[in-house]
């Protein structure tokens, strides 16, 4: 067997089986995060956060300009230091569990002036399975481009990246994730700044991959159009405000609990804790 | 790439590199120069006076051959040296680039400075050989990794950005050095003095164990870049990416810190502390301009850096006094400037040729279509139209308006009639009705769906007429249920000849 990058949890691409002990049991559910607290320089952004995520689901995550949800995306991949609690992908902590895991970040986090072409980046995606030293082989290639295909984007494989508009450029990092095959995806705000037919086309495959039993997490700014795409939501304003099948938590309260007004106290509180750490 | 970085840095590379070449410390390294490549008749003119003596005697056209086919032995250890460095800084400079820490190398090598002097105090109070170039190598690599540790701590435990933190490190390092340096000379008169040349580098007088040592580096970091390809550019493109598969990112980086520390220590000796950073940026900086992969910019980086080496090296041998280091770094410089002008995928030729090209083919739809609309109110075919009752029509110069008659008419899409009046050709005439049909759709479009006024409609239509792909007129066509799908529809808005204008 190839030595791969993950030395431990199930073969990559296959779905944890599940434990007989029933739907409630962690290690059924792709996402389970206990009490985790985040912070920035001493000052908190996310505060103790509980949340379960089902199988199989296409969740939204809404909330206002720095409500955390990045940053809750970056905790569970261990991209930010957690203060504390813990997350567990089907049941283990994320450090086993990589394979499982597809992340689509936010397009503006990179250099697209970058010296590679469209299919280089997608291939990315499958270089956790073809682990370290090792060329990229012709499967993986094969892999890459059809996850370009996927997204509708196979005829710009040999494009360089700073030649594609937005959208484009949204779809061949959606690839990039497809091309890791996981189980459960998170994508930091796939639908900023893209064209409307990339949207339809971007919600099309999110819908594909619930359809498949994959379990999908997005940030999502666009209210007018949660009810449509999700069936899922997380509303987030520095705390989990409510969580559930959008049907029963979409309401014009947990909205405003949502969006009305900052909670004044928290952010005093956190500004606080910012200041005691500069001094 | 992000051009302006590059210019700037170019801007540095040309002010260190005139610096250097001003400074009297370079006179030492021409005078071993012009006797280690046995130019033995033009030393005498050139060992006279320093600075005082401006004259350049020119080689003949047998020292060029002698120089250029390597026949000294000396030559071509320094040749062979500098080239291997060249090669070996583009590869890890390629990668320093992407990783937008490009000026970390500049604050590594000022870092060694404080190694070397301090070593040399270290051995020579101990009783040892001080000058011993590999125990100096390594304290200049211990003391250049402590920069860099330095910047990373103090961008850690302060709000410091990088950029200030840089300049800190490398002018503080840089100054202990010099200081070190001073306390050097005062304790042992006379054999402190090869301690200055790793600041400007003694290419000419390189032996051939500094070549060889240049190039095992060079070969190390070759397959170290080649071994890890895949990893070092993941790392360099999407960091957050990078680790959220797993990769060590902080491994990978110290890595590629290691491999940028080995060729800057290396190339110490060569080109001097000052300049060795020309090495890592410039030749990939010039390579980004010819090409879209990271591969090719490597291999293309390898050639202007190898190039450079080879040309830098072989001229300061042919001409006394010109120090090697500098004129590396300045014929780096040239193929970078020819590279920006010139260069295939981004030069400034390329893209400036896009864009007059592009205005060239607006121009010629501009006219077409202005001539279509005039035979259409016209009713008129075979009349054609005067250049005046043209210029009447657009906006447009009449310079511009007879050079854009004169191409259109090299293409026969429009000819010169009677009475000096302009008509469309066959040819012109289908051309130019697809584009007045393009332009209606997209004002039909603008109006019914974007509720712009007909009166505004014509001037927004004219940005987007020359982008409109087919696929997008179909869409067009299908939105406006325009069935007569040949057919060229009326304009929207009232057209307007030259009579109705002020």
């Amino acid at each position: 067997m190839p030595r791969t990058l993950y030395k431990h949890g199930p073969i990559p691409g296959q779905p944890p089986q599940p434990v007989a002990t029933g739907e409630e049991h962690p290690a059924n559910m792709p996402l389970s995060i206990h009490d985790m607290t985040v912070a920035y320089h001493r000052k908190p952004v996310l505060w103790d956060v509980d949340l379960d995520v089902p199988q199989g689901k296409l969740v939204g995550i809404i909330g206002p300009n720095g409500a955390g949800k990045s940053t809750l995306i970056k905790a569970i991949l261990d991209l930010v230091p957690k203060a504390s609690g813990r997350v567990l992908i089907y049941g283990k902590p994320y450090k086993s569990q990589r394979q499982l895991v597809g992340y689509v970040p936010q397009r503006e986090s990179v250099d697209w002036d970058f010296p590679v072409n469209a299919l280089d980046v997608v291939t990315m995606g499958r270089y956790g399975k073809i682990g370290w030293f090792k060329p990229i082989g012709k499967a993986h290639k094969e892999a890459a481009m059809e996850a370009l295909q996927r997204v509708g984007m196979a005829s710009y494989a040999h494009r360089q990246i700073s030649q594609l508009s937005g959208g484009q450029q949204q779809r061949v990092f959606l690839a990039r994730a497809l091309a890791q095959d996981a189980q459960i995806y998170f994508m930091d705000e796939p639908f900023a700044g893209v064209d409307a037919a990339t949207e339809k086309a971007i919600v099309n495959i999110l819908h594909d991959l619930r359809n498949n039993g994959r379990t999908v997490l997005v940030v999502h700014h666009d209210l007018q159009t949660v009810s449509q795409y999700f069936d899922h939501l997380v509303m987030l304003n520095m705390r989990i405000v409510a969580s559930g099948p959008t049907s029963e938590v979409f309401t014009e309260q947990n909205l405003q609990h949502t969006y009305g007004g900052r909670l004044t106290l928290l952010d005093e509180a956190a500004n606080a804790m910012a200041a005691q750490g500069k001094s | 790439m992000n051009v302006k970085r590059m210019v700037l840095s170019l801007a540095c590379m040309l002010l260190l590199s005139s610096a250097t070449w001003a400074l009297p410390l370079t006179v030492a390294s021409s005078e071993v120069n012009s006797e280690k490549t046995s130019v033995g008749s033009q030393a005498s003119g050139a060992s006279g006076g320093g600075l005082v003596d401006a004259s350049v005697s020119w080689p003949s056209r047998d020292q060029v051959v002698r120089v250029l086919t390597l026949h000294d032995y000396n030559t071509r250890i320094v040749v062979l040296g500098v080239t291997g460095l060249g090669a070996a800084g583009a590869v890890i400079g390629s990668f320093m680039l992407l990783r937008k820490r490009a000026l970390m190398g500049d604050a590594l090598s000022h870092a060694t400075l404080p190694g070397i002097a301090g070593t040399f105090i270290l051995l020579t109070s101990l009783g040892y050989n001080g000058k011993n170039l590999y125990a100096l190598l390594i304290g200049a690599a211990l003391s250049g990794i402590a920069g860099v540790l330095c910047i990373l701590l103090i961008r850690r435990v302060s709000r410091i950005k990088e950029d200030a933190a840089l300049g800190i490190v490398l002018s503080v390092f840089f100054g202990f050095g010099i200081c070190l340096l001073s306390v050097v000379q005062k304790m042992e008169a006379g054999s402190s003095a090869g301690l200055s040349s790793f600041i400007y580098g003694k290419t000419a007088s390189m032996v051939a164990q500094d070549a060889w040592l240049i190039c095992i580096s060079a070969g190390l970091i070759v397959i170290a870049c080649g071994a890890l390809f895949k990893e070092l550019s993941l790392l360099c493109f999407d960091q957050g990416y990078a680790a959220s598969l797993g990769w060590p990112v902080l491994l990978l980086d110290v890595v590629l810190m290691s491999l940028v520390t080995l060729v800057t220590v290396v190339g110490l000796q060569a080109v001097g502390l000052i300049l060795v950073i020309a090495m890592l940026i410039i030749p990939p900086a010039a390579a980004r301009f010819w090409t879209h992969h990271l591969r090719w910019m490597m291999f293309v980086g390898v050639l202007v850096g190898a190039l450079s080496g080879w040309l830098g090296a072989s001229l300061s041998a042919l001409v006394p006094r010109l120090p090697a280091g500098a004129i590396i770094v300045l014929v780096a410089a040239s193929i970078f400037l020819l590279s920006m002008v010139f260069g295939k995928a981004n030069g400034m030729l390329v893209r400036g040729m896009r864009r007059w090209r592009l205005s060239v083919s607006i121009r010629r739809q501009h006219l077409l279509r202005a001539m279509y609309e005039w035979h259409e109110l016209d009713g008129e075919h075979e009349a054609g139209v005067h250049v005046r009752e043209l210029l009447k029509l657009r906006s447009w110069t009449r310079s511009l308006l007879s050079q854009s008659l004169k191409r259109a008419q090299k293409e026969s899409l429009v000819y010169c009639g009677s009475h000096r009046r302009w008509n469309l050709t066959e040819q012109g005439q289908i051309q130019a009705s697809r584009i007045c049909r393009n332009h209606r759709l997209w004002e039909m479009y603008l109006i019914q769906y974007a509720d712009i006024a007909p009166s505004h409609v014509d001037r927004d239509a004219d940005q987007i007429e020359h982008v409109l792909g087919e696929p997008m007129v179909r869409k067009l066509e299908k939105l406006l249920a325009q069935k007569l799908a040949e057919q060229i529809p009326p304009s929207p808005h009232v057209l307007v000849t030259g009579e109705d204008q002020p």
